[in-house]
C-alpha cells in the first residue's frame, strides 16, 4: 500500500461541504437562522380580530355545504361562457405568438440580437403581475372581457416563451446538426430538427397554462376584466357565499377536468 | 473529387483540433480515417460539411471550394455530401419515412415540407432506399421504435436520398455490436461501389475498417501520421497512431465470414 492510500483507508469519508471555509459556512446558517426567527416576530397578529373574523369565516365555509346555483344561474352562465371565451381566446393567441418568440430566446437557435428582443419581451411580460396588467389595460379599454383577454395573452406569452426556449436550449443538437447537414434551410430546420423534440413539452405546456388561464379569468374580473370573476365578486359584495360558493365549486370542477383532459393528451403525445 | 488543402481548426479554447491536414480522396474510393479520440477525426469530417468552421485552408468538392461559400451556396453544396453519424441522430419523434425524406429537404419548399408533400419521385426513392436497406416495412414506425441497427440504416438512407457524391461517416459503428457493426459497414460499402461514392469514415475499430476499404489513414494529434493500403497497417504505424501497446491481437487476420444479410 502507498503511504497516500494508508493515510485514508480506516478514514471515514464525507461529502466536501458546499461551502468549504468553515467560519462563513456557519456565520452564513446562523445568520439565517436568526434572520428567520426576527422576521417572524415582526409579524403582527391581532388576536381579538382574528376571534371576530372567525364567525364570518365560518359562515363562509358553510356555504359550500348549501351552494346556490338557482337564484344567479344566468349571471353565473354568462360568466362561465365569458371567461371560457377569454381562456380560450388568449391561450390560442398567447401559444401562436409564444412559438416564434420563445424560438428566438433560445440562444442555440438565434442570432444575438434577436435572442436579446426576445429575451427583453419575456422579461417585461414575466414581470409585470396579470393583475397589475389588468388594471393598466381596463383603464385602457374599460371594463369587459377584452382587457381580461389581452392581459391573459399577454401573460401567456411569458409564460410560454420562457419554458420553450428553455426546452429548444436543452435539445439534442446532434438530431439538429443532422437535419442541417442535408441543406436544409433554417426554417425546415427548424420544422424537421427542432419543433419535433420539443413538441410534448410544448403541448403539455400549452394545456397547462390554459389550466392557468382559466384559473386567471377568475381573478381578473375581480379589477373588472370581465369573465366569472366580475360575477364572483358581485356575488361577494353582496354576501351572497351560498352562490360565491357555487361559483367557486364550478371552477374547481372544470380545474379538474382540464387536469384530467391534460394527463390523457401528456401520456399520449410522449 | 475532394480535396483538402491545408485545413486547419483551432477551437476558441485554443486546442488546435487539426493541423494543416492535406489530403485528397479520388471518385468511388472508400477511406478509413482512424486515430485515437481526440485526434481531430470528428472535427474534420465536420470541417468539410461547415458543421464546424474551419479556421484556414481550403476544401474543394470537384470545381467547387466550400469554405468560403455564404448562406445559400453552403446549403447547395451540403446536398452534394450526406453525412452518417455516430448516434444515427435520427429526429426520433418523426416517423421513418419523414426521417428519410428528411434528406430531401434542400430540394424541396418550405410548404412542401412542412406539408409533407414531397414530390413523387422522392418518396419513390425513399421507398426504394428502405427496401434496398431491408427496412420497408418499417416506415411508418417512429424512429425511436427501432433498433440500433436499424437506426443507422434509416441513416445510411436519409444520406443517400440526397443523391450525395461523398459521404461523411462519423463512427457509424461505434455504438453496435460487432455483428451488426460488421453489417453496417458492409452495407455502407456496397452501397458505395454501387453508386461510385466517395467515403470518409471515421472509425475507432481498426480491425473493422482493415475488413471494409481500400485506403486508411490514421490521425493524431491533428496530423495526418499513415497514409496507406490497409494491410500495411503494421504494429509499428499503429504505435506511432496511437502510441505503445500490444498490436497483434487488434490487426485483422480474418477473412471476412460470408454469413448472409440477415436483418437485425
Amino acid at each position: 500500500m502507498s503511504a497516500a492510500l494508508q493515510a485514508k483507508v480506516g478514514q471515514q469519508w464525507k461529502r466536501p461541504p458546499f461551502v468549504r471555509n468553515a467560519t462563513l459556512r456557519w456565520t452564513l446558517i446562523g445568520g439565517f437562522v436568526a434572520y428567520l426567527i426576527a422576521a417572524y416576530f415582526t409579524i403582527e397578529v391581532n388576536w381579538s380580530r382574528v376571534y371576530e373574523g372567525l364567525d364570518r369565516g365560518a359562515r363562509f365555509v358553510l356555504a359550500f355545504t348549501s351552494p346556490d346555483f338557482v337564484s344567479r344561474w344566468t349571471d353565473i352562465r354568462d360568466g362561465m361562457i365569458e371567461s371560457i371565451i377569454m381562456t380560450v381566446a388568449a391561450s390560442v393567441v398567447g401559444i401562436l405568438i409564444s412559438i416564434p418568440i420563445g424560438l428566438g430566446a433560445a440562444r442555440n437557435v438565434a442570432p444575438l440580437p434577436i435572442y436579446m428582443i426576445c429575451r427583453g419581451i419575456v422579461a417585461v411580460s414575466r414581470a409585470l403581475q396579470e393583475i397589475i396588467v389588468a388594471i393598466l389595460l381596463v383603464a385602457i379599454f374599460g371594463f369587459g372581457p377584452l382587457a381580461g383577454f389581452l392581459t391573459l395573452s399577454f401573460a401567456t406569452i411569458g409564460f410560454l416563451s420562457k419554458l420553450l426556449a428553455e426546452d429548444i436550449e436543452s435539445m439534442d443538437k446532434v438530431q439538429a446538426e443532422a437535419i442541417r447537414a442535408t441543406g436544409a434551410r433554417w426554417s425546415q430546420w427548424i420544422i424537421y430538427g427542432v419543433l419535433p423534440q420539443v413538441m410534448p413539452r410544448l403541448i403539455g405546456l400549452s394545456i397547462y397554462r390554459l389550466d392557468i388561464n382559466f384559473r386567471e379569468s377568475a381573478i381578473l374580473g375581480l379589477v373588472g376584466a370581465g369573465g366569472i370573476g366580475a360575477t364572483l365578486n358581485t356575488a361577494f359584495d353582496r354576501y351572497e357565499y351560498d352562490t360565491a360558493a357555487a361559483i367557486l365549486i364550478i371552477i374547481i370542477v372544470i380545474v379538474m377536468i382540464l387536469e384530467y383532459i391534460s394527463g390523457i393528451v401528456r401520456a399520449r403525445v410522449q | 473529387m475532394l480535396k483538402l488543402k491545408k485545413l486547419l481548426k483551432t477551437y476558441r479554447t485554443g486546442d488546435q483540433a487539426l493541423k494543416s491536414i492535406d489530403l485528397e480522396v479520388p471518385e468511388g474510393q472508400v477511406l478509413a480515417l482512424i486515430g485515437p479520440s481526440g485526434a481531430g477525426k470528428s472535427t474534420m469530417i465536420r470541417c468539410i460539411n461547415r458543421l464546424v468552421e474551419p479556421t484556414s485552408g481550403e476544401v474543394w468538392l470537384g470545381d467547387t471550394e466550400l469554405t468560403r461559400l455564404g448562406a445559400t451556396a453552403l446549403r447547395k453544396a451540403r446536398r452534394e455530401m450526406g453525412m452518417i453519424f455516430q448516434e444515427y441522430a435520427l429526429v426520433e419523434r418523426l416517423t421513418v419515412m419523414e426521417n428519410v425524406l428528411s434528406g430531401r429537404l434542400g430540394y424541396v419548399g418550405f410548404w412542401r415540407s412542412v406539408l409533407r408533400r414531397f414530390p413523387q419521385s422522392d418518396v419513390d426513392e425513399a421507398f426504394r432506399l428502405l427496401d434496398r436497406v431491408g427496412l420497408l416495412e418499417m416506415a411508418d414506425k417512429r424512429a425511436d421504435e427501432l433498433s440500433g441497427g436499424q437506426r443507422q440504416r434509416v441513416g445510411i438512407c436519409r444520406a443517400l436520398i440526397q443523391n450525395p457524391k461523398v459521404l461523411l461517416v462519423d463512427e457509424p459503428t461505434a455504438s453496435l455490436d460487432p455483428k451488426t457493426s460488421r453489417q453496417i459497414m458492409r452495407l455502407i460499402c456496397e452501397l458505395c461501389a454501387e453508386r461510385g461514392l466517395a467515403a470518409i469514415i471515421n472509425i475507432h475499430d481498426v480491425a473493422l475498417a482493415q475488413m471494409f476499404v481500400q485506403r486508411v489513414v490514421g490521425l493524431r494529434f491533428g496530423a495526418i501520421e499513415f497514409d496507406g493500403d490497409p494491410t500495411a497497417l503494421t504494429p509499428d504505424v499503429l504505435t506511432t497512431i496511437y502510441g505503445a501497446e500490444d498490436w497483434e491481437a487488434t490487426i485483422a487476420v480474418v477473412e471476412d465470414e460470408d454469413e448472409p444479410e440477415a436483418v437485425v
